[in-house]
């Protein structure tokens, strides 16, 4: 620990400069390349600490391979700090503001999104605005694209990049099943008729209150106050049909809704072990990966409800202390590269979609995403086109509350 | 420089648990600066009372504490009535090192494979006897209850109170009382608990304080086993303190801060307990009751261990299979395909964190032993022996240096940790191996002083008189006679301290910032995407590591005295 | 070296202010001074006093001085007094030549070549690489003594040495101790409640 000192203080004055460099060009769309140059010069021999959820082999080794590209290209070292849970990293950059550690933090880069990003906004714990500032955001084309640029209603005002889309994808043994429910009224009526096959991560599991928010758009006609946040409307009126729909669905849910799986991989598993018969992930991609990993039968089939599902876009933000900004941000942008995203939206590594404008690339960038393999486990390719937008983060907060007020402890 | 050790020892535990628990009790009276908490309030505790379930969480923790205590303690200690002598006896005792070594999360994976609905056990039923074609749908792992939790937890005590119970039985000169009592007429298990067990129990009363506030406070095996609707206190002060509202860090301190207290009442029952039970034995002791009961008596301290330590190995064995299975649907009771596939794309990622480990738990236990073996020669040396049964070593204060060595089996972790590292933070100290290592030493020191002074205390004092008057200097005794004679109960000492320190999840999170990875850390951090095939072979990485240093343990003192018979068994 | 005598002055050892023992003796160099007490007379406490390992707990006044000097303040190893005790206690980790070795100063010179002959002398020439465990009570007893003697102790205290040998082996054994301590002219102090021990002995004898 002393023996990096001198050399963490002098890449520490670097980096205000750069911050304060940074901050003027904000108003210009893109920095000037010359400034680019130096945040790559600064950069090179510097290590990443890349805060990011650890529970997923796949996305795992995908990071390795960013870190190995990373290395060779521009001589920074990515360490993947692998988290239980993103409010770690959170929790991580809250405890040193707390100690007045300013500048020389341990968190240079998050996995983020949603209500993790609300709160650290919030606290002031981000570094930005930076992802104007990369190379290839402009790729991401936000101007056709808005939900690069806006996390969960909230506009993110470049303190976070985008890297990956997530959108509820529900999947099902086909030999066992052959008309899945298509809304959540058919969910319902299913999981009467095959009572203890069904269930949702327990609040406040993000899979598992991203459920209760799909249930809601579904269930309520308030759509415009799901929008803004939660203090603007009436929470117990609009919830009300939320509730009603879950105390009658509850005692046909899996252990008779006295218990919950922990996670959305949990469910997975139980579905593997054949406990469930129908659930659903954030990742479009794993139950095909679950199959090839001969965790799920082949006969599995995926699907988004008819009405559409959630989706969201997930990002990277860098702390306010972190002190190695510069390499967080050549980082940010490597993973917008046509490569990195066309790498990782590879089912065969990880399946994650693109965050890019692929209709909007020059042919030759453009081909990396082609070539969908015709898995059969894989969701129709026009699934993806009925995204529901994300509510206000606030709404998260309040349904999670209540959930645990109603059904906790009981 | 040795008579400053237990000073050193002392301020190295006492210091940061103190400082930990005093910052987790700042904000929980609404002190917290960089949260705009200025002014102190009773708000925190306001919303910790209005947590959904939070009697429930409470009385949880505080039963498990206590009943996995209990039961643990009277398999024990029926176990040793029961079994002395016998070939089960010396197959379990042959048994307690490397049970002791299974990490508690690998273990808890294990049970919660084995008895789950679609586990094991009901595929070994099924589809015959049981007609399941699926797994049923039973509420049996993360019961309400805490039934199933309270069983991880006791096949993993009973392990370390049963190495505890032989290291005090040492002293008791056992036989000959058992003999003494037979030859009065009373069968030798009744023998046993008449008249050997009122004076062992005082010898083990600290090891079994730390299992209770273990029990009550445990994170990792809760989060496997645990009930879920509440969960135990302490995984929900974990999720507080983690939770991206950022303002329930407030409620968080003020639930550790009841957790303490938790810990602290399950402790104070289970000492009226023991009054409660002291008085009542007294009359059974003396009632002069020789031989009815014996029968069950005898057969349950047999099937109960014996249960115990079958669960234990069949869950690690589940974890192996799972960690080469292929597909394996229900019911089938072994898989359809086997695989290496997922030890294959674990093993480049294996590296790392394994030596990381290894790196960690030898310096943390060689500091440890270092530390433990000054005071315990300290102790020697000035010739104030603590009397029979006393743990503590500081002359004229014995009781609170012995309540002070064990501050931090007493003080949940999850209570003075999260303090701890806003106190390493306001000193400007980087997350580094350093602090790490640091944090094991806290929670390895106490194990290997708990293993290895019996062992030091009973070694007979005329061996070093006999090399002081030959002319050797108090060190050159030490250095050539004490520490080469009792090389056997250090290295077990070592392999228990190595133990604890792979088995931390807590201390290496946070104070490593989560840079520092071993493979407990990434165990639980697998656990989180639910694959048990990897998370097979993660725990069964975490569950050998461990298992070599007692290989060490036991086989380089073989390899070192293969020709000195004297040097064999315990000296 | 020119044998000294040892010398216990006005000896007094408490135990939480009961008197425990009372003694005032000297030993000439050569001879063997036998204390005679029943167990729990305090015999063994007056060894350790002598030998220098008496617990804090006694109280304890009085000189010990070894030719003359004051000895009564310095630690066990430098005394130059040497123990024989009930049991052999040869270290069980190290061979019959290494537990000679121990005994012998660090300085001393051509260190193998004495121990052999120390072995030959007590008749057990060949045993050096030998596990002490596999040797025999009498053996053992006598590789003790000769370790004891390779020490080159200025007096010597002995803690009932014969007791746990069986009859047959006691009185050879007592013979070859006392003409060796004789021998080197080493003043020597026996406790032991064998009055056939003290007869052996052959010197003044006081109970306790």
């Amino acid at each position: 620990m002393v023996i990096s000192l001198p050399r963490s203080r002098h890449s520490l004055t670097t980096s205000l400069a750069m911050i304060a460099l940074l901050g003027s060009a904000t108003s210009l769309a893109g920095a000037p390349p010359g400034d680019w140059q130096a945040v790559v010069e600064e950069a090179r021999g510097q290590s990443v600490y890349w805060h990011a959820w650890g529970g997923d082999s796949r996305t795992n080794r995908y990071l390795e391979w960013v870190a190995e590209r990373m290395q060779a290209e521009h001589d920074v070292d990515v360490i993947h700090v692998k988290l239980g849970d993103t409010a770690e990293a959170v929790s991580r950059v809250l405890a040193e503001k707390q100690a007045g550690n300013d500048d020389d933090g341990s968190v240079d880069l998050v996995w983020i999104n949603g209500e993790n990003f609300a709160a650290m906004r919030a606290n002031d714990l981000l570094f930005g605005p930076f992802a104007e500032q990369l190379p290839h955001f402009a790729l991401t084309h936000p101007e056709h694209n808005p939900e690069v640029v806006t996390d969960f209603t909230l506009p993110t005002d470049g303190f976070e990049s985008p890297w990956g889309k997530a959108q509820i994808t529900f999947y099902y043994d086909g030999a066992e099943i052959d008309t899945p429910p298509m809304s959540i009224v058919e969910l319902k009526a299913w999981a009467e008729a095959n009572p203890g096959r069904f269930s949702y991560p327990r609040i406040p599991d993000f899979a598992g209150s991203t459920f209760l928010k799909q249930a809601l758009i579904e269930l309520s006609d308030a759509d415009e106050a799901l929008y803004a946040p939660v203090e603007e409307s009436d929470f117990d009126a609009i919830s009300a049909p939320l509730w009603d729909y879950l105390d009658a669905l509850h005692p046909h849910l899996w252990r008779s809704g006295r218990q919950f799986p922990a996670s959305g991989p949990d469910m997975l598993r139980l579905v593997g072990d054949a406990e469930l018969s129908l659930a659903f992930t954030f990742n479009p991609a794993e139950p095909a990966a679950a199959v090839t990993d001969a965790e799920l039968p082949p006969s599995t089939r995926s699907y988004v409800f008819e009405g559409g599902t959630l989706g969201n876009v997930h990002f990277v933000a860098i702390p306010y202390n972190s002190p190695h900004k510069a390499a967080a941000m050549l980082l940010a942008d490597f993973l917008l590269t046509p490569e990195a995203q066309a790498r990782k939206q590879d089912l065969a590594v990880w399946g994650d979609p693109t965050v890019l404008d692929v209709t909007r690339l020059d042919d030759e960038q453009a081909a990396r995403f082609e070539g969908v393999e015709d898995n059969p486990t894989l969701l129709a390719p026009d699934a993806l086109e009925r995204t529901l937008p994300e509510p206000h983060p606030s709404w998260m907060e309040a349904l999670q509350d209540a959930w645990q007020a109603r059904y906790v402890g009981r | 420089m040795l008579r400053l050790t237990p000073w050193l020892i002392i301020a190295l535990l006492v210091g940061p648990i103190l400082a930990g628990l005093a910052m987790a009790a700042l904000p929980a009276f609404g002190y917290l600066p960089a949260l705009g908490g200025d002014a102190f309030s009773l708000e925190p505790w306001r919303a910790l009372l209005a947590q959904p379930g939070l009697a429930r969480s409470v009385a949880i923790s505080f039963t498990s504490g206590l009943a996995t205590t209990a039961v643990s303690l009277t398999v024990v200690l029926l176990f040793l009535a029961a079994a002395s002598g016998s070939r089960l006896d010396r197959w379990i005792r042959r048994m307690v090192s490397p049970l002791l070594s299974i990490p508690h999360a690998a273990a808890a994976f294990g049970l919660a494979f084995l008895i789950a609905p679609s586990g094991l056990v009901a595929r070994a039923l099924s589809p015959a006897p049981s007609g399941w074609e699926r797994p049923p749908d039973l509420l049996i792992v993360n019961d309400p209850w805490g039934l199933s939790l309270m069983a991880g937890l006791i096949i993993k005590e009973i392990p370390f109170l049963l190495l505890m119970s032989l290291a005090a039985l040492h002293q008791l000169d056992a036989e000959r009382r058992v003999a003494m009592a037979r030859s009065l007429g009373y069968r030798p298990t009744i023998a046993w608990l008449k008249v050997v067990m009122p004076s062992l129990y005082p010898l083990i009363r600290l090891p079994v304080f730390a299992v209770i506030a273990y029990a009550s406070s445990v994170v990792d095996v809760a989060m496997i086993l645990g009930p879920t609707l509440p969960p135990t206190l302490a995984v929900s002060i974990l999720t507080w303190f983690n939770a991206p509202d950022l303002s329930q860090r407030f409620m968080a301190s003020a639930g550790a801060l009841l957790q303490l207290g938790v810990t602290l009442a399950a402790l104070a029952s289970w000492w009226g307990l023991e009054c409660l039970v002291r008085r009542l034995g007294r009359g059974w002791v003396a009632g002069g009751q020789r031989q009815r009961g014996e029968r069950m008596l005898r057969l349950a301290g047999k099937a109960l261990i014996l249960l115990a330590a079958l669960t234990a190995l069949v869950g690690i064995a589940g974890l192996a299979l799972n960690s080469l299975a292929g597909v394996w649907r229900f019911p089938d009771g072994l898989p359809q395909t086997v695989t290496l596939q997922h030890w294959q794309r674990a093993l480049p990622s294996l590296g790392g964190p394994v030596a990381a480990t290894l790196l960690i738990a030898t310096v943390a236990t060689l500091l440890a032993a270092g530390l433990v073996l000054a005071a315990l020669e300290h102790e020697q040396r000035s010739g104030r022996q603590p009397a029979q049964g006393q743990l503590g070593f500081l002359e004229g204060r014995r009781s609170a240096a012995l309540t002070l060595l064990y501050l931090p089996l007493i003080v949940p972790q999850i209570a003075f940790l999260f303090g701890l590292v806003v106190v390493m933070e306001a000193l400007g100290t980087r997350p580094t191996r350093w602090l790490v290592i640091f944090g094991h030493l806290l929670f390895v020191l106490p194990y290997v002083f708990l293993s290895l002074s019996e062992a030091y205390r009973r070694f007979d004092p005329r061996w070093s008189r006999v090399a002081l008057t030959l002319g050797a200097t108090p060190d050159g005794a030490f250095w050539r006679v004490r520490l080469p004679m009792l090389l056997a109960p250090l290295l077990t000492a070592m392999a228990v301290g190595l133990a604890v320190s792979i088995g931390q999840y807590l201390p290496t999170l946070l104070l490593g910032a989560g840079r520092i990875t071993t493979v407990t850390t990434e165990a639980v951090a697998l656990a989180s995407g639910g694959s048990r095939r990897l998370i097979g072979v993660w725990a069964l990485v975490q569950a050998s590591l461990p298992l070599l240093g007692f290989i060490i343990a036991v086989g380089l003192p073989r390899l070192l005295w293969t020709n000195r018979r004297g040097m064999r068994g315990t000296p | 070296m020119t044998a000294p005598s040892l010398e216990l002055k006005q000896v007094h050892i408490a135990l939480h202010g009961r008197t425990l023992l009372e003694l005032d003796a000297r030993v000439a160099p050569g001879e063997v001074l036998t204390v005679m007490g029943s167990s729990g007379s305090g015999k063994s406490t007056l060894l350790a006093y002598a030998a220098g390992f008496l617990a804090p707990a006694f109280q304890a006044s009085g000189q010990v001085l070894l030719g003359g000097q004051e000895i009564t303040a310095l630690p066990a190893e430098r005394r130059g007094i040497g123990l024989l005790f009930q049991d052999p206690l040869l270290f069980p980790h190290l061979s019959v030549a290494s537990n000679l070795r121990f005994g012998l100063p660090r300085a001393t010179p051509d260190k193998a070549a004495k121990v052999e002959a120390a072995l030959a002398d007590i008749g057990l020439a060949g045993f050096g690489q030998r596990d002490p465990a596999t040797l025999s009570g009498g053996q053992q007893a006598r590789v003790a003594l000769m370790r004891l003697l390779l020490s080159a102790p200025r007096a010597v205290l002995l803690d009932e040495p014969f007791s746990k040998l069986d009859m047959a082996l006691r009185h050879e054994m007592r013979q070859l101790v006392f003409e060796r301590l004789r021998g080197a002219g080493l003043p020597s102090l026996l406790v032991t409640h064998d009055h056939a021990d003290a007869e052996d002995a052959g010197g003044r004898m006081i109970a306790l």
